[in-house]
């Protein structure tokens, strides 16, 4: 049998156009192909050289309601003033209400006896604006997914998602963070993606998302006047998963000392608080008055005393110990090549990392270079983000200016948008992904978003432009076969090279 | 009864043609609804996947149906006994409803029918039966809304436009007039057999993802065993299964009964490519006549009134071998059934020039042949309903068929 004998060769190298459309990006829209004639690698470098190619035309009216996070936190932190004003007036209400009630229900049962006069049905209720979070969050999914709709192959895209995830933050942690999610993406990711590492970990570092989600705002000096005063003390949160999480990786060498020293250098990264004493309230700011004084000593090495600046000489450090060098190499090529990448690969990333002072414009293109990314199997799963992304580029962009149906499908799949289970992230495996329930939704998904396709065309042809020459024949004659159009264009949304990458 | 339907012409469209005059031709259909307070709907239903006409409809009196058919076919006897429709047809008996309508004469079979296209691939069928055009490769428009396009400016069913069920519009309804769309809440599943056949495919490309995908659905289905009474109560809603069907049309029944709703309307069913295990009298493509048929029974019910002025016709892309293939299922075919159903109809008549069954009377010595032109029933209600003329539908509805004449007598 044909399954037989292909499966006990050794994979060929698959199709260079769609490691360039699946591997590198978030898959072809019909007529992207074409872009790609013999030259995959040269395609996807060409978008790495467009100017802004990583960031969201704030100049667009549609994103008009983006707000910078400063703004956002600001929104949410009158908005839960007003809640929580709300709240008390409610509770100061209910003494005399719970009063009335009695009357009330005094009332109602006399009104069982003597028949009642015919009540108009009760106007429905006003639905309550969503809170400005919620509101807050939508919008930018929606710039999120226009983005990723509109990009040209999605290697760049791909690559914000990717640093996205290394340096996340959770809306599930508190609303501060259900405003300034989306901010923090466009702030401290975008801009950075083909530049500096050590400039997107300062913006990161410092971005009030991240002060706020790993707890850093409310880390203070033991020895610092508002320790001595407030009898309160570090953090450690932010210290330790920068190391283990955001540059050296575990296991590489650093101590517990070495993490509580951090958290002390690090003290005073804060967020200025809705009085704005510290300074323009939602902002990130220096508060000296709660950083530990002294000179420290990380990972060796002493930093002498220097407010804010003793945090960014670390930080600089850490951006280019060679451990981060190994550690984003290994994640890079476990992303874009295998879960168990091939260490060849690791090594001569980390070695570009270390070489350019990590020029991460330098690292794409390393990546782009790689034999190994054109040769290796693609037995890597979508994320449900990159999933919905090919689904939208291929069939169609969803209904217009609502991210519901998306989001909602986000949920559905175990990826909720900027809300990962903890600060790893989610998950860059392909089994985590290849999941029963996960399949079963998929499959959901497939068939959701076939329905709605306005004008399908033949789903072969979609095939053709989609995978290309390179499907399957049991994919072709799956598709050819199906029974309708939905079907078909189900089929191709469920195949397995629309899967892997 | 009105005026208009006691004049020796028994047709509506016979009637409205004597008009000539194109003032006359405006405004007949008006003075129509005053002289007997008709207000037409047509509702179309899209059979996707190329339904079994032998087994939806068996000519059970036929010499060589049941050899053909094999263990799916229809049979007067035995537990499952279709439902006599006449001397020589019987219904399958999933069908109850059609069958008591056709009874009280509100429901009709145009049997050995097909459109115009001649090869056996689902997507280009589909694209012929919707678009109206006679060849594959025209998916812009479709026939039913170019009626409505049609229809003289100011006419009151051009105005209150269509309405397309489901979350995609069907192809037959797209195009420039006004067309309402509505949708049951309730997200769609999965066709039963896009599970069966993704699985076929990772089972032979990528054994982990079958894996996955089996538990998957077998968890789902255990789910679902487990609460049977909430399956029944919010049923999934895919238009591949009976309760979508259901809640598709009693959805639709409410928006085409307002008095300011849309008079025409279209759905797309799906799931009829029975290759496997179709069943006959019960069995997957029964239990997809089932739903047909409780689509039929809610409208029925939701346009209370309206039902008498009303005309669902169901038409399918082609139909399927006479023989059964190799795994208790047909294949793609041709000829096959058009079912007509409302108080509209003049029911109790299966239309058929029967070409018989013999393997010299197949087309291609394997398929129905067909001898009725479906666009011919399409036409025939077009112009009783709405009073489109044979020239237009011939052009501009169904462009380049001025040969297929309209069907007479199909509506009261």
């Amino acid at each position: 049998m044909a399954t037989l004998a292909s499966n006990s060769q050794p994979d060929p190298a698959p199709d260079p156009a769609l490691v360039a459309f699946n591997r590198f990006g978030l898959g072809a829209r019909p007529g992207d192909r074409d872009k790609v004639a013999h030259d995959p690698r040269g395609y996807l470098k060409a978008e790495l050289r467009l100017p802004d190619i990583a960031m969201i035309p704030l100049d667009d009216p549609a994103y008009a309601s983006l707000l910078g996070s400063t703004s956002a936190i600001q929104a949410s932190m009158a908005a839960n003033f007003q809640r929580k004003l709300d709240r008390e007036h409610m509770a100061a209400a209910a003494q005399p209400a719970m009063a009335s009630a009695q009357t009330m229900s005094a009332q109602a049962t006399s009104a069982q006896i003597a028949p009642a006069p015919p009540v108009p049905p009760p106007a429905a209720p006003a639905k309550p604006a969503p809170p400005i979070e919620a509101t807050l969050f939508r919008a930018e999914a929606q710039a999120r997914f226009d983005k990723a709709f509109r990009a040209e192959a999605g290697f760049v895209e791909r690559l914000v998602y990717f640093w996205s995830n290394h340096f996340c933050v959770s809306v599930a942690k508190d609303n501060i963070v259900r405003a300034s999610a989306g901010a923090f993406e466009r702030e401290a990711i975008r801009p950075f993606v083909l530049g500096r590492f050590a400039d997107m970990l300062m913006a990161v570092e410092r971005h009030p998302a991240m002060l706020f989600y790993l707890d850093n705002q409310q880390s203070i000096g033991p020895d610092s006047r508002a320790g001595k005063n407030r009898q309160r003390g570090l953090n450690e949160n932010l210290a330790r998963e920068i190391m283990e999480l955001h540059t050296l990786g575990v296991g590489s060498g650093y101590s517990q000392a070495d993490v509580t020293s951090f958290a002390r250098i690090l003290t005073g990264w804060t967020m200025a608080g809705r009085e704005g004493r510290l300074g323009e309230p939602g902002s990130s700011v220096f508060n000296a008055n709660a950083h530990e004084p002294g000179d420290a000593v990380l990972l060796g090495k002493t930093y002498p005393a220097g407010g804010m600046g003793q945090a960014e000489a670390a930080l600089n450090d850490i951006a280019s110990h060679p451990a981060t060098a190994q550690h984003i190499a290994t994640e890079l090529a476990r992303h874009f090549i295998a879960d168990d990448p091939p260490p060849g690969a690791v090594a001569r990333l980390a070695k570009v990392f270390a070489k350019s002072d990590g020029n991460l414009r330098a690292l794409a293109a390393t990546l782009i270079d790689m034999p190994e990314a054109w040769s290796t199997p693609l037995a890597k799963m979508r994320s449900p983000f990159d999933y919905i992304a090919a689904i939208r580029r291929a069939a169609g962009s969803g209904p217009a200016n609502d991210p519901g149906q998306s989001l909602n499908w986000l949920n559905a799949l175990g990826e909720p948008l900027w809300q990962p289970p903890g600060p790893n992230g989610f998950s860059d495996q392909a089994a985590s992904w290849a999941s029963a329930e996960g399949m079963k939704i998929r499959l959901d998904i497939a068939w959701q978003a076939a329905r709605q396709v306005k004008d399908i065309g033949n789903p072969n042809d979609m095939l053709d432009a989609v995978i290309g020459p390179s499907a399957s024949p049991e994919t072709r004659q799956a598709v050819a076969r199906a029974e309708s159009k939905q079907q078909g264009l189900a089929l191709l949304l469920m195949a397995p090279e629309f899967q892997r990458r | 009864m009105s005026l208009l339907c006691e004049t020796p012409h028994p047709s509506r469209r016979a009637v409205l043609m004597t008009g000539g005059a194109l003032f006359a031709w405006a405004y007949l259909p008006r003075f129509a609804r005053a002289a007997d307070n008709r207000d037409p709907r047509l509702i179309v239903i899209v059979l996707r996947g190329a339904l079994d006409g032998l087994s939806a409809v068996g000519p059970i009196g036929d010499p060589d149906y049941a050899g053909l058919h094999g263990d799916i076919a229809l049979s007067l006897a035995g537990t499952h006994a279709a439902l006599p429709l006449d001397g020589f047809f019987a219904v399958n008996p999933a069908m109850p409803v059609f069958a008591r309508l056709f009874k009280d004469k509100q429901a009709a079979v145009v049997h050995a029918a097909a459109t115009g296209y001649r090869e056996r691939s689902h997507f280009d069928g589909q694209d012929v039966l919707e678009s109206g055009f006679a060849g594959p490769g025209h998916v812009a428009t479709g026939w039913l809304n170019r009626a409505l396009e049609n229809l003289p400016a100011g006419d009151r069913v051009a105005t209150l436009g269509g309405l397309a069920v489901g979350p995609s519009t069907p192809l037959v309804i797209r195009g420039a007039a006004p067309v309402l769309g509505w949708a049951p809440q309730s997200l769609p599943a999965p066709a039963g057999d896009l599970a069966a056949r993704v699985l076929d495919l990772y089972q032979h490309r990528d054994p982990v993802l079958a894996v996955a995908l089996q538990k998957g659905l077998d968890a789902d289905r255990m789910a679902l065993d487990d609460q049977m009474g909430a399956k029944a109560m919010k049923p999934k809603g895919g238009l591949d299964s009976a309760a979508g069907m259901r809640q598709a049309a009693q959805g639709a029944a409410k928006l085409i009964a307002a008095d300011d709703g849309p008079r025409v309307a279209a759905l797309a069913f799906d799931g009829w490519d029975t290759h496997v295990n179709e069943g006959g009298a019960t069995g997957r493509l029964a239990t997809l006549l089932g739903g047909l048929d409780g689509a039929f029974e809610e409208f029925e019910k939701g346009l209370g009134e309206r039902w008498k002025d009303t005309a669902i016709v169901a038409i399918t892309e082609f139909g399927r071998t006479a023989q059964i293939n190799g795994t208790v299922g047909t294949d793609h075919g041709t000829g096959t059934v058009v079912l007509l159903a409302g108080g509209a109809i003049k029911g109790g008549r299966v239309i058929a020039d029967w070409p018989g069954l013999k393997p010299a009377q197949l087309y291609e010595q394997r398929d129905l042949a067909p001898t009725s032109d479906v666009r011919a029933v399409l036409k025939g209600l077009l112009a009783d309903q709405f009073g489109l003329s044979a020239a237009v539908l011939g052009d501009k509805v169904f462009p380049e068929s001025a040969a297929v004449k309209p069907m007479l007598d199909l509506i009261v």
